[in-house]
């Protein structure tokens, strides 16, 4: 606890997620107004004029509908790594108990998919199983994926050099079973700290995917779909804008913190 | 060794900056004597391009919106009330059983690459139009064409197989224009017709430019302009900026309605409403379950507060229409009340067809923001009587034309109907709200088989009435014509009876 309380970093990315966490949590049981409830006397209202923070085009309450849109955000980004980070794991570790020729073609795929953009692959899939959650998730997984698979290869590349790990190769231990028990356990905390970063990333490609209409369909609200539509709007009534823009801003910001901060926490060699 | 250079450098870029201002300041003055006398060019604003420049072989408005009155003309012309006006045909007699046009040619007409306009032309015209490998958007217009005379090079006798009321109408369309035989061909790149400006140039993506025609045969209407740019603007922020900046004279069309109140205070430009033919629509597909049954399309009306929908899709601009008619067309009636917003009576009903438990159906919107946003509304309207609206968004035109239009594969979707007096469409078999009414069908065959204006408006009346008490489309509301432009232009039509940008008698006053 000490430790954390001396990192500033950390402390800080730790209170903002948790509480972007706790909103989002909070909108599945209660919201200021609902959501998509349209007051068309009250449209365009500013913040505190009606509501806390004002209302969108449709006379929308747009504090409830930043609640709700956290949430999709969210748990649209969780989803996409927790995807993304298991099969990449998976393959990371796989290929290094492998090695030889395995190693070769697989990181070579996973370079191919790193070149195409993760906005066209989610197009690409917009197109074929039409726009949604579903797509935004797996269109997000996909890249996520060799991310992960090259951490963890380079990671668990660097356990089996250990003695202990040499020494259990020696005794004929299956590598199924030495990467399980020896390789894995130590490598947790580099994925961990990925995980975090990427999840930054993952909402920054959410809000982009909303933003150009491949997201969830309305009127379930997405911050990149309520910046999108407040473009027009932006003379009029600014805080369409700013307030779903700096929802993804302090998101961001806040996941990248607690990465970073926890790197510095869990790297070993700081500890020194 | 280092301080040396930077010396150096921050030298020659002082004088650089030095002939640079002065360079500037020679231009400036250039450029404020050669505003002293009015402008002789207009920069004019369109959200979407043409596919094409010939209007008579495809059907978006832009082409039309481009060319026609510009470029092309026709026998008739349809002025900015949307009546008809004599135009390359001088006059006509029409035969006391109506159903022979005898239109007496004005001569001394030539296109823009020669060739002489006569009856021969004109017969080509029309024959090319109405044959079976006419691709021409309203072939319909021609089918009661039964054949086309040319006694002599001044004359061009049209005889129909049927009484047409509307005939004269219909050929002041932009699909009805005349062109040459030589040239018809290439129209949709390199466009070449009989009007007060010449086709120069298509940077296709960017814009189109034409120029004043100076042998155009009407000295009384020659361009007042030398020359005028189409700029093609899709993003209406891009749009407002480039009026502000003065980059652009012009935008009869502007697209977003919520910026309309940034141009207030702009000391050079001005902002005209105007009215429209752009009947926003709901369509519905008549064949399909649950649309098949009246009373669910009746009770949807009834879901919809229309000035409500107005206001939040579009800034409060538009007029609530109750049937497939807008206000400045001749014989309408506001049908608004006939099925208002009630959203207990729509649920009533909507449990009388057997959906107490509730209704699910899709609307494939297009992605111009009035569709989204007036299906945003729907969503929640629908939501207060049971009904759940999923939207599909679809790319415009072509999808949509595949889809929707031609392929009827849909439960309801929405667009703006450009064509004025267009509400035929619910007569066509096959169309794509697969309305089938013979009631209705029989009204619209009186309408042709008379020619006495009170006669077809009382008719038109009866049309309307049909489709507000029917629902085949969900009525909402026609889009004015939202025009912003410099103070000092002349001559733009404020409103819209036929989607258009005459610019021969546009001009700057100073």
């Amino acid at each position: 606890m000490r430790q954390i309380l001396r990192r500033p970093t950390l402390l800080a990315g730790l209170i903002i997620t948790a509480l972007l966490v706790f909103i989002a949590l909070l909108s599945l049981v209660w919201t200021p107004f609902a959501p998509t409830k349209m007051q068309i006397v009250h449209k365009l209202k500013p913040p505190l004029a009606h509501g806390l923070l004002g209302t969108d085009q449709f006379g929308r309450d747009m504090a409830s509908m930043l609640m709700v849109g956290a949430w999709n955000s969210l748990s649209t980004s969780f989803l996409a790594v927790a995807i993304g980070a298991t099969l990449g794991t998976l393959v990371g570790v796989t290929v290094a108990a492998i090695r030889g020729l395995t190693e070769t073609v697989v990181m070579r795929a996973c370079d191919i998919i790193f070149s195409i953009p993760p906005i066209l692959s989610a197009m690409l899939f917009g197109a074929f199983i039409g726009a949604g959650r579903f797509t935004a998730i797996i269109a997000i997984a996909v890249f996520m994926v060799p991310v992960f698979a090259r951490v963890t290869l380079s990671a668990a590349r660097q356990i089996w050099t250990r003695d202990y790990v040499m020494a259990a190769v020696s005794m004929g231990r299956n590598r199924a079973k030495i990467t399980y028990v020896h390789v894995l356990p130590n490598i947790t905390n580099q994925i961990l700290v990925q995980v975090t970063i990427q999840l930054g990333l993952a909402i920054l490609t959410e809000a982009g995917l909303s933003f150009l209409g491949l997201g969830m369909p309305p009127p379930t609200p997405t911050w990149g779909r309520m910046l999108s539509d407040s473009q027009t709007f932006m003379g009029q009534a600014p805080w369409l804008a700013l307030l779903p823009g700096s929802a993804i801003a302090l998101a961001v910001l806040g996941l990248n913190m607690l990465g970073d901060g926890l790197r510095d926490l869990l790297d070993p060699r700081d500890n020194v | 060794m280092s301080r040396l250079t930077l010396s150096t450098s921050t030298g020659f870029s002082r004088r650089t900056f030095v002939v640079l201002s002065l360079a500037a300041g020679v231009a400036l003055g250039a450029l404020g004597s050669a505003q002293a006398a009015p402008k002789t060019s207009l920069s004019l604003g369109m959200s979407v391009e043409p596919s094409g420049l010939d209007p008579t072989a495809a059907a978006p408005v832009a082409i039309g919106q481009v060319t026609w009155q510009n470029i092309f003309e026709g026998l008739t012309t349809i002025d900015k009330d949307g009546k008809v006006q004599p135009q390359l045909a001088e006059s006509w007699v029409i035969s006391p059983d109506g159903l022979n046009y005898t239109f007496k040619l004005r001569q001394g007409v030539t296109f823009h690459n020669g060739e002489v306009f006569d009856s021969a032309v004109a017969k080509f015209s029309i024959d090319r139009a109405r044959a079976s490998d006419s691709v021409n958007p309203q072939k319909r217009y021609f089918a009661s064409v039964d054949s086309v005379e040319t006694p002599d090079a001044a004359t061009l006798v049209v005889k129909l197989k049927s009484l047409t009321g509307n005939f004269l109408y219909w050929l002041g369309w932009p699909s009805s224009v005349m062109v040459a035989p030589k040239s018809a061909a290439d129209n949709k790149t390199n466009p070449i017709g009989t009007g007060p400006f010449k086709f120069v140039s298509w940077a296709k993506g960017s814009q189109v430019e034409l120029a004043k025609n100076p042998d155009y045969w009407d000295k009384a209407g020659t361009a007042k302009l030398e020359k005028v740019t189409f700029r093609f603007i899709a993003d209406a922020q891009a749009q407002a900026a480039a009026l502000k900046s003065g980059d652009l004279d012009a935008f009869p069309e502007f697209a977003a309605p919520e910026l309309m109140a940034s141009f207030e205070g702009d000391s050079k430009l001005t902002t005209v409403i105007g009215n429209t033919e752009l009947k926003v629509v709901a369509g519905m597909n008549n064949a399909k379950k649950p649309f098949d049954d009246k009373r669910v399309r009746q009770a949807l009306m009834m879901a919809v507060d229309r000035q409500a929908l107005i206001d939040g899709a579009w800034s409060g601009f538009g007029t609530a229409i109750g049937s497939h008619y807008t206000p400045n067309d001749r014989g309408f009636v506001d049908l608004t009340k006939t099925y208002p917003y009630d959203p207990e009576k729509a649920r009533k009903l909507l449990a009388e067809a057997g959906f107490a438990s509730g209704l699910s159906f899709t609307i494939k919107a297009p992605q111009m923001a009035y569709a989204q946003r007036s299906s945003q509304m729907l969503q929640a309207m629908f939501a207060d009587v049971g009904v759940t609206l999923n939207i599909e968004t679809t790319e415009f035109p072509a999808k949509w034309v595949a889809d929707v239009f031609k392929g009827g594969n849909y439960d309801m979707t929405i667009v703006a109907h450009a064509e004025p007096m267009d509400i035929d469409i619910y007569a066509r078999d096959p169309y794509y709200f697969n309305y089938k009414n013979p009631a209705f069908n029989e009204v619209l065959k009186k309408v042709d088989a008379t020619a006495d204006a009170s006669e077809q408006a009382k008719l038109y009346g009866e049309a309307q009435k049909i489709l507000a008490e029917d629902v085949p489309a969900l009525y909402l509301f026609v889009m004015p014509k939202l025009g912003v432009w410099n103070k000092n232009l002349k001559g733009l039509w404020e409103n819209e009876p036929i989607p258009s940008n005459v610019l021969a008698q546009v001009e700057w006053s100073q």
